[in-house]
């Protein structure tokens, strides 16, 4: 039987790709792409949790958290298109209209 | 065969989640994202949790995804996909933090078996049910706000991606 630390350990390991990613990379799409990383991450965490604890809490919160997912892709890849047609770039460091 | 099969979806799902951050090409993070959230499925089934594993794949995979490829090809940016000069920076950091987490997981102490047998909680009600009736029951009240976030986030999205709307352009 799989010891519960294995499954933190995995996510941990996968939210670090997604942080890696969001710091690394210049395309916005790459960024958000990352952040879906480690919202899985914290998604694996929640299911181990809620199996190893026979709680059906960390299930319900998994379900939460796919519909925030989704309304956070609906929403940020609106955004980019509206940066794409008026700055015509995708790349993180153009977008600096805010940066003191 | 557990721990067999935890080491084949640990495996494909660290590997993908590193080719997501790391290939050059957007389509190409794509599919590896697909391929992760399918393995990811598939934990879900072996650790009892069918009924988001099945939400998984409809959502993330379906709809998420495809959400993706669809801005990514709309696009279609020909720009130097380089990393930003913070990459031994980033990479630093992460290594550190993983570290860090690596030690407060083995230092914790936590449960090796589970507190009840799988086959018991299993059997007494289908997982799709219990999640159901937890969800309408207990957490009726964050079920209700997550259907309002669903309807802002629409009504935000056409906003913004849709031209012209708010009278700006003509």
């Amino acid at each position: 039987m799989t010891p519960l630390s294995s499954y933190m350990i995995l996510s941990a390991i996968v939210f670090v790709t997604g942080v890696v990613g969001v710091l690394i990379r210049r395309n916005i799409i790459m960024i958000l792409l990352s952040i879906e990383l480690m919202l899985n991450a914290t998604n694996i965490n929640f299911v181990a949790f809620s199996y190893y604890l026979d709680k059906v809490a960390g299930q319900v919160f998994v379900f939460f958290a796919l519909t925030v997912a989704a309304a956070e892709v609906a929403v940020g890849l609106a955004i980019i298109i509206a940066l794409y047609r008026g700055k015509n770039t995708i790349a993180a460091e153009e977008l600096n209209l805010m940066k003191w | 065969m557990g721990s067999l099969s935890f080491l084949y979806f640990g495996t494909v799902i660290v590997l993908t989640a590193i080719l997501v951050v790391a290939l050059r090409k957007p389509v190409y993070s794509v599919i590896a994202l697909l391929v992760m959230f399918f393995h990811i499925a598939g934990l879900f089934v072996t650790l009892h949790a069918e009924f988001l594993a099945a939400v998984q794949l409809i959502v993330y995979a379906g709809a998420i995804l495809v959400l993706y490829l669809f801005v990514v090809m709309l696009l279609n940016v020909k720009e130097d996909d380089s990393y930003q000069r913070q990459f031994r920076l980033g990479m630093g950091l992460g290594l550190l933090a993983l570290a860090e987490v690596v030690y407060i997981v083995s230092a914790a102490g936590l449960p090796k078996e589970p507190v009840r047998g799988p086959a018991a909680a299993a059997a007494v009600a289908g997982n799709t049910e219990t999640v159901g009736r937890a969800l309408y029951t207990t957490y009726l009240f964050p079920f209700e706000v997550a259907s309002l976030i669903l309807l802002v986030a629409m009504i935000g999205a056409i906003l913004m991606a849709k031209k012209g709307i708010m009278g700006e352009s003509k």
